[in-house]
This record gives structure tokens, C-alpha cells and sequence, in this order.
């Protein structure tokens, strides 16, 4: 079994607050638009934070049968609008897929919604019948996946990955370390993330959220600058099909980009703040898995997600790896605020969305660093810019790193 | 509530749930053809005559309600 194989981009697909289609969400990237907004729901609940985003509830009835919506939580729909797109970009047909075996990975860590609703049902009814015929289904973190599957009938790996707020980007690698070493030839990777006030109540509890800018949502997601004060929780659906080039070529699909390495580690450490060493090293074998110099990489999807502790240590983890080399650094944070389980798609996709068309979109909010982020070149405005090879982070609770590195392909 | 309005609800809610268009379900028509139930969309039929009529149907009793008449008898000498 060939165990070098290149792995490439060949479709992706967006459910997010900056749109819901890739040339939406590229404007939106260009223009620096913020899909940051105050929630009514959550002021009533009592949260200390109301900010969350704007993201389109996705309408499947014409789409979906009732039998399968049935199961389909909400981020199960956001994944499926993402993936349906990812596939028709990449030319991939039902016909296709039900003669080839095509696996599914993707990033997810709650369904607290469906859950919610399910018990609620239960102590409401004293009746587990009342809960109705989806909410196993809706109530499992593997619930994106089990709906992928089925209704695209893939056949190949089908594995959900929970890794905080790094399981979409260790979806993306899994993906390429499966199809590098010859396990699959093609796997339709991505990350989803609910977004509604029940799956992030506990979150606005440890105080991680933004409250300094309620009346100005757009202002406060705030990556880097000296006065963040907190992230802003987010969601949605994003999706990349990726395969080798055998595959692609074969199928006579054009590549958009390749996968060339990917790194990950543990923090070993605190459950919720993040230290220095373990992205560090995260970054390092990124870049030592690609097999590339460190001034090849043109430009750095940061995870900074707003939150004082962690923007400063990943600053410093950064700039320890690429030494005199100032790459150029942002956090699409800025303009989404933390799309959690999704982030590692998300910003795959809006990085090569950038890298596509010539540009990095600036990391909005940022006026000044503080002493810890004042080691990196973060670009706070919208600059043309060509690169053509990426490295993109994301970390999550429990100290799990992940790191893509991502090149351009003509 | 009358039979009519037991009547009246239970089809809007089933048209409602199962998404027909139709909701002049024939009294003696069988449910599960007539809503194209599985084993487990008929935990849906179970869980939406339990949130609109309190009435729960045990998974005993259910093979005697076969019929939307029958469906109709049941939550009519089951209702508080």
C-alpha cells in the first residue's frame, strides 16, 4: 500500500454568518464584515454575554425527506448544506459515491439543543415515548456524521471527531493522514457547530465571553488587540472533500489546493488554559511533516479566539517557531468570533478562499498589541497579498493542538 | 372537548407531523399505511398525541389502535 500519496482540496462548502456560499463568504472576508449580533433570548436568560452570531437557519423540507429530518440535529443540517455544496464543487455525484467508498470525518463535540430538548420532553411528559423518534439520534455527538452517511450513502470511514474546539482541524487531518498512506481515496472532512443559547450557557458561566462591546457587537471579537476581553461564540457548517490527486485526476476533478502537512499535540497541562510548549510543538511538526521551510509559509490562520491567556501564549508560540521570519497573522475570529467545533474547517476554507484570490483579510478590531502579542505581525486591514502555502491553528479545551499546513495547487 | 374537535386536532396535527397534505384522513383508513409509519416514525405518531391530548398510548395498547377511528375512540376515553 503506497504510503505517500498527495492528498488534495477538491470541494469545499460554507453554512456560516459570513454567508452561506463561497463568493458571499469571500466578500465578506474581503470587506471585513463582523456576523457578530446580540441575542434577545440570551439577555432573557440571563447571560453575561448576549453576543453570538448570525447564521441562517438552513430550510431542507424541499431538500430532505421528513423520515430523514426526523434525525438531523441542527448542526447536522448546517453540515449537510455545507457538504452539499462541497460535493458539487467537486463534481462528486450520487452515482459517483455509490460506486466508490467514501468516508466521512467530522468535527463535533455537543448537540446540547437536541439533547436539552429531548430530557425537557421527559420531565415535561414523565414519558420517554415523548421525545420522539429523532432524539437518540440528534442526541449523540456522532449525530453529524450518522446524517452524512446515510443520506449521501457513504461507504468508507465514518468517525466523528471530538476534540474541543479543535475537531474540525483534526477531522482535516485524519482525513489526509488516511488518504497519504493509501487507507482511503477519498474522505469528505469538516466541522459543525450548533448555535443557540443551551450549548453555550455553560460556556458564558466561566466568564470566557466578550462583555465590553454588547452595544457595538461587530467591536468585540477582538483577536490580539491589547483590549480583548473575551470570545464570542459562533456556528455553523463547513466541509472540504479531499482525496488524493489519483482520485481527483481520475475523476477529472480540477484541485484547489493540497494538504501537505499536519502536526498535533497535548498541552499536558490545565484543562482550560493553554501554554506556550504544546501549540509550539503542534506548529513544529506541521512544519516538519510538510517537509518545508518556515519562510515557504506566507501567511498564519491564528486560532486566537479573543481570550487574553490564549491569543497571548499562541503569539508566543508563533513567534518561537518563525523566529525573524514576521509572517503575516490572522484571526478570521475577528470577523466570526469562535466557531468552536467547526473552526478548523471554517478557516481552513477561509484561508484558501484567501490564498485563491489574492488577499489576507484583515484581522478587524485589532488596533494595538499587548507585550505578549507584540511578537507577531498581525495585519489588521485587508491587504492584496499572494501566498501560496498556509498554515492554520486550532486548540481546544483539554490542551489539544492541531495544525494544518495547506499549498496552493496550479 | 367534543368528538369533532378530537377529530378536527388529531388530523391537523398528524397532516402537521407527517407533512400530507390532506388532512381528511378516512376514519376506518389504517394509520400506518395512510402516514407510511416505520417502527420508528411511529414513536413520532406516539410522542405528538401525547403532547396534544396528554393521552399516552402504551406500547401494549398500541396494536389496538389501528384505524384513525380507533385512533380517535382511544384519546376520547383517555382524555383527563
Amino acid at each position: 500500500m503506497e504510503n505517500n500519496k498527495r492528498v488534495v482540496i477538491t470541494g469545499m462548502g460554507i453554512w456560516s454568518c459570513l454567508g452561506t456560499s463561497l463568493d458571499e463568504v469571500r466578500e465578506s472576508l474581503y470587506n471585513g464584515k463582523s456576523g457578530i449580533v446580540v441575542d434577545p433570548v440570551r439577555q432573557e436568560l440571563g447571560f453575561r454575554s448576549p453576543l453570538t452570531a448570525s447564521v441562517e437557519k438552513p430550510d431542507l423540507k424541499k431538500k430532505v425527506s421528513r423520515s430523514m429530518r426526523q434525525f438531523m440535529s441542527e448542526e447536522a443540517q448546517y453540515a449537510y448544506c455545507a457538504t452539499e455544496q462541497a460535493l458539487a464543487q467537486a463534481g462528486m455525484t450520487q452515482e459517483y459515491i455509490d460506486a466508490h467508498e467514501i468516508g466521512v470525518l467530522y468535527g463535533n463535540d455537543s448537540t446540547a439543543k437536541s439533547t436539552y430538548d429531548a430530557v425537557s420532553k421527559i420531565y415535561e411528559y414523565k414519558s420517554t415515548q415523548a421525545c420522539g423518534s429523532g432524539a437518540i439520534f440528534q442526541s449523540m455527538c456522532s449525530n453529524t456524521t450518522q446524517c452524512l452517511a446515510t443520506l449521501f450513502r457513504l461507504k468508507g470511514i465514518n468517525l466523528t471527531t471530538s476534540g474541543a474546539c479543535a475537531s474540525g482541524s483534526h477531522a482535516i487531518g485524519l482525513a489526509y493522514l488516511l488518504i497519504k498512506n493509501g487507507l482511503q481515496d477519498c474522505v469528505i472532512a469538516g466541522g459543525a457547530q450548533e448555535v443557540n443559547p443551551e450549548c453555550m450557557g455553560s460556556f458564558d458561566g466561566i466568564q470566557a465571553f466578550s462583555t465590553a462591546h454588547i452595544d457595538e457587537p461587530a467591536k468585540a471579537s477582538r483577536p490580539f488587540d491589547k483590549n480583548r476581553d473575551g470570545l464570542v461564540p459562533s456556528g455553523g457548517g463547513a466541509t472540504l472533500i479531499i482525496e488524493s490527486l489519483e482520485s481527483a485526476l481520475a475523476r477529472g476533478a480540477q484541485p484547489i489546493a493540497e494538504i501537505i502537512g499536519w502536526g498535533f499535540s497535548g498541552n499536558g497541562d490545565h484543562i482550560s488554559t493553554p501554554n506556550v510548549a504544546g501549540p509550539q510543538r503542534s506548529i513544529e511538526l506541521a512544519i516538519q511533516s510538510a517537509g518545508v521551510a518556515p519562510t515557504e509559509i506566507g501567511y498564519v490562520n491564528a486560532h486566537a479566539t479573543s481570550t487574553h491567556a490564549g491569543d497571548g501564549r499562541e503569539a508566543m508560540a508563533i513567534a518561537n517557531v518563525f523566529g525573524d521570519y514576521k509572517v503575516p497573522v490572522t484571526s478570521t475570529k475577528s470577523q466570526t468570533g469562535h466557531e468552536c467545533w467547526m473552526a478548523g474547517a471554517s478557516e481552513a476554507i477561509y484561508s484558501i478562499l484567501m490564498m485563491k484570490n489574492n488577499f489576507i483579510a484583515g484581522n478587524i478590531n485589532f488596533e494595538e498589541p499587548d507585550e505578549e502579542t507584540a511578537c507577531i505581525n498581525v495585519i489588521a486591514k485587508t491587504q492584496e497579498a499572494h501566498f501560496d502555502m498556509f498554515l492554520s491553528n486550532s486548540f481546544g479545551f483539554g490542551g489539544t493542538n492541531s495544525t494544518i499546513i495547506v499549498k496552493d495547487f496550479k | 372537548m367534543t368528538r369533532e374537535e378530537i377529530i378536527e386536532q388529531v388530523n391537523t396535527v398528524l397532516a402537521e407531523e407527517f407533512e400530507i397534505e390532506d388532512s381528511n384522513f378516512a376514519p376506518d383508513a389504517v394509520i400506518y399505511d395512510t402516514l407510511e409509519l416505520d417502527s420508528l416514525s411511529l414513536v413520532d405518531l406516539v410522542a405528538v398525541i401525547e403532547h396534544t391530548f396528554k393521552v399516552k398510548i402504551p406500547a401494549a395498547e398500541l396494536p389496538t389502535v389501528k384505524t384513525f377511528e380507533q385512533l380517535y375512540d382511544y384519546i376520547e376515553s383517555h382524555l383527563a
